[in-house]
């Protein structure tokens, strides 16, 4: 079984994030990137599902600009055995992400397809289930356990109340959550066994999608500064304090 | 504990993705290709990438990026601010300074020609440079110790990931590499944990002065466009340290680049006397200097770092080789004090370890013997001779001070051309230069104003810095004791004050005073190790990619 991975670059999730003083979008130059840490435990859990004999084939794909090409490096030291590289310097809204990985998917016909549930950078939480909607196949969101059993999936989902256990025909999509795996350090001997893993190259146009703008970024603002506050030494005072600002 | 490692063989590993190792990197692969040779370079870095621990003023000076790329213009080196202008100040007291006449500026501060950068940008630049070479460049990978067999130096081992606090394996424990080479070139930057083991271990430091040190803090502003010059370099000495004493020492900057980005930093040097001295909040309180607030007010602070540097110069050089390896950059402490620069010392000197290394393997050397080429090539380069006539500016500052100091340096470099007809030395180490707490004035720092000053935890969360929390505490103390036992009766525990980001705490109250390590804020400096007075913290290498993530530092 082929199993297609998603795995985005995002700003790293140590880094602070710095919104331009324009307010057009947040500071990226010389800032440390990384892969998604969703998209590293669906790369977790195919190698998972690879080391278990489930998946043969893992492909990692990705969409974006020259430096994209780190990210796929990272998801072939984790063990992908080669890895697509749609590349596009523009903007890609989450539409034509789905469009183009959907693509791939077909181009590929790929079993499963994984990618976390979100990104990090924009906490869209959309992708996944447009790829499974464009390919009208089933979709198991925010999985925390995976099991393939022949021509099904079974899924644990962490809903509010609890547990839900789905069970979805293949292919299907399967966004994964925090829950679902704790990913491996990567081995120096295998980054370097990533250097010469192949990567294709393909273009939007060559999957058949044009990249949309029907969504326009507007503003991007930080968050309000939290005001300073104040010292009370008695219980008194406390509920005068709250009663002046008419919380009681 | 005997672990299986998996053994990687080259001819050459570089220790550091710094300045000195990736210029050595680069080097390497120049002479070889000269030569028609093949020679395989790995290239280790224990930030999370390259430049993410890299911290610099800077203003650079492009004497060494000149001979190893001709063309970096054309290849798009990140040098887009030529230096426009040059202040410097004396200042007298918090409110108060003087500007100095352009003719008694000593010819070591004259910047002409020269480039404000983000030293980080450059490593970043200068590593995509090596990749594009041939070389293979690992960020995330610490070494962690120097393989030692026979006396001689035969590559490195990569730091264990996946180890719990107490030192018990997780179940996904990975051991570190061994990666062996014919050479190794150590780049670690100023107090290398490495490189000070070997320069102990060789005897390399017996015939040079100890090495003395500061302590850099700098912070990135984005100011009002209004109060932009872009190109303006302000150096500063005197206030909040001292101008005619010598009990604290230092001097700041005040660098304009482009898009309204100012950076501002204050070097303390870590010859300071008093124990309760913060250079933490010397910095914050420096900030509102009528000559520096005029810039930052109205602007936004975006990212807070810190790194000691070694400025002990030619005199506190010790021997740069050994058998098997080398040491360049700040592990061998190249920097020139006089300018303040070490960025174009350290791209030098690992280029002349490059190319010293690279003629033996091209001649078939095996490593095992002493690589005597390199000090012989340093001798004969322009890095020597600069070096040489600024040798007598760190010991003359600590004897004299900056005022009176700086006037002996500017006679020494504008009369005499750097080349005193005499050395002077300074012999006491950073770490025995604190007076007991019974005999200091504490000082009462002022509130930080969450405007220009602020606080250190706040601090510390500029700089980015994360280490995976269950894993061995990598602040070593050789003996638990001391802290409490002696250092804090005799010092009041000056590591709650020196350390730039809060790592060392002293906790509890009377008989239960414990000294707490917050090791996952450490931005690694370096600073507690060099000037803790009983010389009782080890600093080692954390789990690969921990550590400050700098952008653009």
């Amino acid at each position: 079984m082929k199993a297609l991975v998603s795995v985005k670059r995002v700003v790293d999730y140590n880094v602070r994030i710095q919104v331009k003083p324009d307010g057009s979008g947040v500071v990226t130059d010389g800032v440390k990137h990384s892969m998604n840490p969703f998209d590293e435990i669906a790369m977790e859990e195919a190698v998972r599902l690879k080391e278990k004999g489930t998946v043969t084939e893992i492909v990692a794909v990705t969409i974006g600009g020259a430096k994209n090409e780190e990210t796929l490096r990272t998801a072939l030291a984790f063990g992908a055995d080669r890895a697509i590289h749609i590349k596009d310097d523009g903007e890609i809204q989450p539409l034509t992400a789905a469009k183009a990985l959907a693509a791939a998917v077909k181009k590929e016909d790929a079993k499963l397809f994984l990618c976390g549930k979100q990104a990090i950078d924009d906490d869209a939480n959309q992708t996944g289930q447009m790829v499974a909607s464009l390919l009208d196949i089933a979709q198991a969101t925010f999985a925390s356990k995976v099991e393939i059993d022949g021509e099904k999936a079974v899924v644990t989902r962490e809903v509010d109340a609890g547990l839900e256990v789905l069970e979805v025909d293949l292919p299907a999509v399967i966004t994964t959550d925090l829950r679902l795996n704790e990913p491996r350090y990567l081995k120096l001997p295998d980054i370097m066994k990533a250097k010469k893993k192949p990567i294709e190259t393909v273009s939007l146009a060559d999957l058949g999608v044009t990249a949309g703008a029907g969504v326009k970024t507007t503003k991007t603002a930080p968050p309000p500064s939290r005001s300073k506050g104040i010292m009370v030494k008695t219980t008194d005072e406390l509920v005068e304090a709250l009663k002046g600002k008419g919380l009681l | 504990m005997s672990v299986e490692r998996d053994v990687m063989e080259y001819d050459v590993v570089v220790v550091g993705a710094g300045p000195a190792g990736l210029s050595a990197a680069c080097r390497l692969k120049q002479k070889a290709a000269e030569a028609g040779q093949e020679l395989s370079v790995c290239v280790v870095e224990k930030g999370s990438e390259v430049g993410a621990h890299i911290l610099s003023g800077a203003v650079f000076e492009p004497r060494a990026l000149n001979e190893l790329f001709p063309d970096w213009k054309e290849k798009g080196a990140p040098l887009k601010t030529p230096v426009k202008r040059d202040d410097i100040y004396f200042f007298t007291s918090a409110e108060k300074g003087f500007k100095m006449p352009g003719l008694f500026v000593p010819k070591t501060m004259h910047n002409e020609g020269n480039y404000i950068i983000s030293l980080a940008n450059l490593c970043r630049w200068l590593g995509q440079q090596a990749e594009d070479l041939g070389c293979e460049i690992y960020p995330g990978f610490a070494a962690q110790t120097a393989i030692i067999e026979d006396g001689v130096v035969k590559g490195i081992t990569v730091g264990d990931m996946g180890v719990t606090r107490e030192g018990e394996h997780k179940p996904d424990y990975t051991p570190g590499m061994e990666l062996r080479a014919k050479y190794t070139i150590f780049a670690e930057g100023c107090r290398g944990h490495i490189g000070k083991q070997l320069i102990a271990q060789y005897g390399l430091d017996k015939n040079a002065d100890p090495q003395h040190y500061g302590i850099g803090l700098k912070e990135i502003w984005t100011v009002d466009p209004s109060k932009f010059e872009p190109g303006l370099v302000v150096h500063g000495a005197g206030w909040p340290l001292d101008l005619v004493g010598t009990s604290a020492l230092g001097g700041s900057f005040l660098y304009h680049l482009e898009d309204n980005t100012v950076y501002v930093g204050l070097i303390v040097d870590l010859s300071y006397s008093n124990p309760y001295l913060s250079p933490f909040d010397e910095f914050q309180r420096f900030k509102q200097h009528p000559v520096i607030r005029q810039y930052l007010e109205g602007g936004t602070r975006v990212a807070y770092g810190a790194r000691a540097i070694c400025k002990g110069g030619l005199n506190s050089m010790p021997d740069m080789a050994f058998p098997g390896g080398v040491l360049a950059g700040c592990d061998l402490g190249t920097m020139n004090f006089a300018k303040i620069k070490g960025s174009h010392t350290a791209m030098k000197s690992g280029m002349i370890a490059a190319e010293a290394v690279a003629e033996a393997l091209i001649a078939g050397a095996d490593g095992s013997a002493r690589l005597d080429g390199y000090a012989t090539k340093f001798k004969a380069s322009w890095l020597y001779d600069e070096l040489y006539r600024s040798r007598n500016f760190g010991p003359i500052m600590h004897k004299f001070g900056s005022l009176i100091g700086g006037a002996i340096n500017w006679i020494e470099q504008n009369i005499f051309g750097g080349k005193f007809p005499w050395t002077f030395h300074d012999l006491k180490p950073d770490h025995k230069t604190l007076k007991p707490a019974a005999e200091s004035q504490k000082i009462d720092y002022p509130k930080p104003d969450g405007k220009i000053s602020f606080d250190k935890l706040s601090s510390v969360f500029l700089s980015s810095t994360n280490h995976e929390e269950d894993q061995p505490v990598h602040l070593q103390l050789k003996d638990p004791s001391i802290p409490i036992a002696q250092n804090l009766p005799m010092y009041d525990e000056p590591a709650q004050r020196y350390c730039p980001a809060g790592v060392y705490e002293v906790v509890g109250e009377g008989s239960d005073k414990r000294f707490q390590i917050n090791a996952q804020n450490c931005v690694h400096c370096k600073t507690c190790d060099i000037k803790d007075p009983a010389q009782n913290i080890n600093w080692v290498a954390p789990e690969g990619g921990g550590g400050p993530n700098y952008a653009n530092m």
